[in-house]
């Protein structure tokens, strides 16, 4: 059980939620959370937003039951925290590019931070897509070299890549599969996905899929964040 | 003071009466970073097949009121990959390891089990109930007379007991069990999913790819009792109770109606610890009732 510290509106359907936590996070990694005691019966997985000296964020969009229970808690109730679970995205000293769309910029930020935590003078570009209203830009271009925004077209049209440079993704499915056809074949790209989620530890196989090579994945346990080599082909 | 939970399901002793269904608890690996799966009674594995099998497409998981539908469609890594690689840590294990087996065909269930007589498996939970592949699976546990004839047949083959896991897919459970034990089973667990479906009306199409899938979770524990009472009352070998445990107080009605053991399923997901809450409140339960066995409460309510 953990204390919330804060949880904030930031946009229509768009919340920002602080927990007091201490413990080793990777960015790209998710936790199972939980405010509510029998209904609805699953946890749900929410990646970390930031985290650091003993508070953890998470950047959450209310779809449905589990996060409108999540965005009706206050500050001062508990809490339930499961993780973190899963493989992040792996930190090297290169120049980055975080492309992110949507709510699926909540893992990217993280990510950002460490890598400039880590790298300073290496050179991060990052490029957010919404659909319609934009969020947390300000806090991407507190940290990133630089920063573009689109809203209402395709993200993917405006991402240019140099050689050498990793690139990290997290949205929708179908941006995240555009970006990687388009990227050449020489740079890493990393993805960060998304499946409906049961016991988030990669025992249900409930959100396992085929991967490129044949052999299935959990998203929970060998991902969320997979090279795209192994998703596709 | 002796252990009050302990009690001996067909013969073999197990030190609680709490195992952990088979399909929620992988091999045990992933949720021995959680706690010593040696205080576990058994745990049972995913299910088995001769062949490795990627499992089913589209979407596997649908929650539902306190319940979840499921369409895993039996991912697992074979016989061979079981045996070779996962058994030889699952072995060391002090907890009883129950291997779930399934099959498509009558040959494909056999020469699994003949496969399993290569290693010392306990107990073997034969899976004639599994709603969520195309051929084969529960097709076996809808008629008794089926039921028998794959239990007789995976008897002959198996040199370890076997326990035969039922569906709740059928008109009339106690026929089906009865026919178990007369083919030789040497014990029951009950009950597998509820076959199910889910419409996502915004989309206007059916949830899963094969249509129908499994449902579980504490929405089936009331209907998982009333069979486990109607089968303890109508059989002498002796049952697991699974379908819907979520508390001690759940696993013990259960072991009232008659069960020897209970399986914690879904559960798992929710809280990886509550198996062993399970435990503990079993044996606070003991105490404060001053039980010096389990077994004396089991079958009280039959
Ligand atoms: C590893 C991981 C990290 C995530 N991180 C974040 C995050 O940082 N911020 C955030 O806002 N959301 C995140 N999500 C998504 C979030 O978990 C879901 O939006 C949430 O579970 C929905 O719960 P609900 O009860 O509000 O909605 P529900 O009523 O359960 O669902 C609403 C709609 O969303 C769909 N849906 C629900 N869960 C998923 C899923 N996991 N994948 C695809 N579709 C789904 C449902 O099918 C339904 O159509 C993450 C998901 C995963 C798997
Ligand atoms: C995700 C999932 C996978 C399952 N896989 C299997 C399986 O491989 N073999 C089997 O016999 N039962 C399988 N089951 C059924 C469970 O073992 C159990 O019988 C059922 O879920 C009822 O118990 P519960 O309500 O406590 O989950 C599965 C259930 C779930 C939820
Ligand atoms: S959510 Fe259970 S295996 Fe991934």
């Amino acid at each position: 059980m953990a204390i919330i510290l804060s949880n904030e509106y930031v946009a229509t359907d768009i919340y920002h939620m602080k927990v007091a936590y201490t413990g080793n996070v990777a960015p790209g990694q998710f936790f199972m959370v939980r405010t509510w005691l029998k209904e609805p019966l699953l946890s749900r997985p929410l990646s970390v937003f930031n985290y650091n000296e003993d508070v953890i964020e998470f950047l959450y969009q209310k779809v449905g039951e589990g996060t409108r229970l999540l965005k009706n808690a206050k500050a001062g109730e508990r809490i339930e925290l499961q993780g973190p679970y899963g493989q992040g995205f792996p930190i090297t000293r290169s120049n980055y590019v975080a492309v992110g769309g949507g709510i699926g910029i909540a893992p990217l930020y993280f990510a950002c931070k460490r890598i400039k935590d880590k790298y300073p003078r290496k050179h991060l570009t990052v490029y957010l897509g919404f659909s319609d209203q934009p969020y947390m830009v300000e806090a991407f271009e507190k940290i990133a070299d630089d920063v573009h925004v689109d809203v209402g077209g395709r993200i993917t049209d405006l991402v240019q890549v140099s050689k050498d440079d990793v690139v990290i993704t997290c949205g929708p499915e179908i941006m995240m599969a555009a970006l990687c056809r388009q990227i050449p074949e020489e740079n890493t790209v990393y993805v960060s996905l998304e499946e409906h989620m049961a016991c988030g530890v990669g025992a249900c196989l409930g959100c396992s899929r085929e991967g490129a090579q044949g052999k299935n994945v959990r998203i929970c346990k060998d991902g969320p964040v997979f090279n795209r080599e192994v998703i596709y082909r | 003071m002796s252990n009050p939970l302990a009690t001996t399901f067909a013969g073999i002793p197990f030190k609680n009466p709490v195992t952990t269904a088979s399909g929620t608890f992988g091999f045990g690996d992933e949720y021995a970073n959680f706690y010593d799966l040696t205080e576990l009674g058994g745990l049972c594995t995913k299910g088995l097949t001769l062949e490795p099998r990627l499992g089913n497409k589209g979407q596997r998981l649908y929650e539902t009121p306190s319940g979840l539908i499921n369409s895993i469609g039996l991912e697992n890594p074979g016989i061979d990959h079981f045996v070779e690689r996962i058994w030889p840590h699952l072995k060391t294990l002090p907890s009883v390891t129950i291997a779930n087996v399934s099959g498509s065909d009558e040959n494909s269930y056999l020469e699994a089990l003949r496969r399993l007589n290569a290693i010392d498996v306990p107990l073997i939970e034969l899976n004639i109930s599994c709603p969520n592949v195309k051929a084969g699976g529960m097709a076996y546990g809808t008629s008794p007379d089926s039921a028998a004839n794959l239990t007789a047949k995976a008897v002959a083959v198996s040199r370890h007991p076997i326990m035969v896991k039922l569906t709740p897919n059928v008109s009339d459970i106690v026929s089906i069990a009865k026919a178990c034990e007369e083919a030789g089973a040497v014990g029951l667990s009950l009950i597998n999913t509820i076959q199910a479906m889910a419409v996502d009306v915004h989309q206007k199409k059916i949830v899963f790819d094969n249509i129908y899938a499994g449902l579980s979770g504490p929405a089936v524990f009331p209907i998982a009792l009333r069979m486990v009472h109607q089968v303890c009352k109508a059989v002498d070998i002796p049952v697991m109770g699974v379908g819907g445990i979520a508390t001690w107080e759940d696993a013990l009605a259960m072991m009232m109606v008659g069960a020897t053991c209970i399986q914690v399923g879904v559960m798992n997901f929710i809280d990886p610890y509550r198996p062993i809450k399970i435990i503990e409140g079993l044996k606070n339960y003991c105490e404060e009732e001053g039980l010096k066995s389990i077994e004396e409460i089991r079958g009280i309510l039959l």
